[in-house]
């Protein structure tokens, strides 16, 4: 007889295993699809939650005009939109070039024991609670200038964005084969002009990637906000005074007492889940146009 | 122990060079010099020294984290291992080809032969323009290219990529050509177009070869020398290795005994 088919007769003690191990990996299959289905579900839930609470207060007055006193209907959350519109481009003016030489230095130069110790504590600065990061700011900064600010708050947001920005750069740049670098440094180009215009230029798709999603990232943070640039009911006249931010904003509005505030905070988390959403899908779509193949 | 049968007015002599990686020591006093307009075939088996010894050369070696060289180099009667000689500018007189064809990524098929002279400070143009065709021309790639010069260079296939890379090392007018293993990650077919591509550069360049086909040093090569464990054992015309080696180790390299 054909071996194959005694193996499938019943009372055949490989058989009984073979039915064993389906059903065990039928199993197992389910429980991960289970785990990656509820790992997910926040997140819809998230959205529509978000979507179905602030819709209703969301509109053009709620983008364009300043927060009306208690008891006034209406109002919005302008200065807060500006606000956050500013703080995350000063964070990303100090944090992005900090950030990305951190991550060439640590690529193309971090050999011994100090970039090492580099590495080490950028990691480290990944995991700070963003709180103490604000508390830190709050005593190098907003005690000496003897005032919230804008630039406190950008500060405080840098130091978020620059060890996640430094990471990505360097691990995209060690993807770089090193032949390319052999390659410029054998037509006599200098070495950090090879740096510059030849590896980081290859891998600049995907920095820029992760400095959007830094940046992203930076834009939902309220806890150093808190400490830094504080609020501002009304536009700041300049960057060394306290500026409104819609993290701050939902907060503040979200603790009060106030059904229209609770309202607008709503309004204010969907504009910014919006606004992290559209930058991943952003990235995303510079992500696929990238040219395949870098070796 | 190294037979050389010299050559009258080299272009490039080396003397009692050594090279390091750490404390392996991986070229061991070699002299080889090379007359110009030709081909010298470096053979040998793996870990011999020669890909070691071609990136003395262009002082790419000593790149290397731990890596250290001794001796000289002498190329146009200057000694480029010379204290003060700066290696950026040793570099651009000696181009070279690397085992794996590899383009800039993110740079057109155009820009990739520019990087050379742009990097250098090049900005005009037409000499841009000039140079690129003439180089991609030389490197026999100009026709299947022109009309696509702006397509990213890593779009190409593995051989036109390799002879994009021989156009990028040409556009800077080196004297001198090292080749690493140039076609050991290609095709026959795009071998044979490279290799028929070196008997033709040799009208303008000086071509040092490092290849582990037997076949192809004697394809294409004038001068072959024959490497082991860090030594030359013996460096003569290429058709006196291959049919008459003074040593028996060579002997016993080419007949396939070892390596």
């Amino acid at each position: 007889m054909n071996p194959v088919l005694r193996l499938r007769s019943s009372g055949d003690p490989l058989a009984i295993r073979d039915f064993r191990r389906r059903w065990v990996n039928l199993l197992m299959v389910t429980v991960l699809f289970t785990a990656a289905l509820v790992a997910i579900v926040p997140l819809f839930n998230i959205f529509l939650y978000v979507l179905r609470q602030g819709l209703p207060a969301m509109g053009w007055d709620f983008l364009t005009q300043l927060p009306k006193p208690v008891g006034e209907a209406g109002g919005g959350m302008a200065n807060a939109l500006a606000g956050t519109a500013v703080l995350v481009v000063l964070a990303a003016a100090a944090g992005v070039p900090i950030g990305v030489g951190t991550g060439i230095y640590l690529s193309e130069y971090g050999r011994g024991k100090f970039p090492a110790t580099l590495r080490f504590a950028v990691d480290l600065m990944t995991s700070i609670p963003s709180i103490i990061v604000g508390l830190f700011v709050y005593v190098v900064l907003v005690v000496p200038m003897k005032s919230f600010s804008a630039y406190a708050g950008g500060a405080a947001l840098a130091i978020i964005m620059i060890p996640t920005v430094a990471r990505t750069t360097e691990e995209l740049l060690k993807l770089v084969p090193n032949h390319i670098r052999e390659a410029g440094l054998a037509l006599g180009i200098p070495r950090w002009k090879v740096t510059l215009r030849i590896v980081l230029r290859g891998s600049l798709g995907g920095i820029m990637t992760g400095i959007m999603l830094a940046v992203a990232r930076t834009a939902g943070e309220t806890a150093p906000l808190l400490l830094t640039s504080l609020n501002n009911r009304f536009w700041a006249n300049s960057l060394s005074e306290p500026i409104s931010s819609l993290p701050v904003q939902i907060y503040s509005y979200s603790i009060s007492p106030f059904e229209e505030w609770h309202q607008q905070a709503w309004a204010a988390a969907l504009l910014l889940v919006g606004f992290v959403f559209v930058l991943n899908l952003l990235t995303r779509l510079v992500l696929r146009r990238q040219p395949a193949g870098r070796d | 122990m190294t037979t050389t049968a010299p050559v009258a007015s080299p272009i490039l002599e080396t003397r009692k060079l050594n090279a390091w990686f750490g404390d392996m020591h991986a070229v061991k006093d070699i002299e080889l010099s090379v007359a110009p307009n030709t081909v010298m075939a470096l053979i040998g088996p793996s870990g011999c020294g020669k890909s070691t010894f071609i990136r003395c050369i262009n002082r790419l070696h000593e790149e290397i984290p731990g890596a250290r060289v001794q001796g000289e180099i002498i190329l146009g009667g200057e000694n480029i291992y010379a204290r003060g000689m700066d290696p950026v500018v040793v570099r651009r007189k000696i181009g070279m080809v690397f085992q794996k064809p590899n383009p800039f990524p993110a740079l057109s098929i155009f820009d990739n032969v520019a990087a050379g002279l742009r990097l250098a400070g090049v900005r005009k143009r037409s000499v841009l323009e000039e140079t690129v065709e003439n180089s991609l021309r030389q490197a026999a790639l100009w026709g299947e290219v022109k009309d696509k010069l702006k397509a990213q260079g890593t779009s190409l296939s593995g051989g036109q990529q390799q002879r994009l890379c021989i156009a990028r090392a040409l556009a800077v007018s080196p004297p001198i050509l090292l080749m690493d293993e140039p076609t050991s990650a290609l095709d026959p077919i795009s071998t044979a177009r490279i290799e028929e591509l070196v008997v033709e550069l040799k009208k303008d360049v000086t071509v040092v070869m490092v290849t582990h086909n037997m076949q192809q040093a004697a394809r294409i090569s004038d001068r072959t020398a024959f490497f082991l464990l860090g030594d030359m054992v013996e460096c003569d015309e290429t058709s006196k290795i291959f049919t008459n080696p003074q040593d028996k180790r060579t002997e016993q390299y080419i007949t396939g005994r070892f390596g």
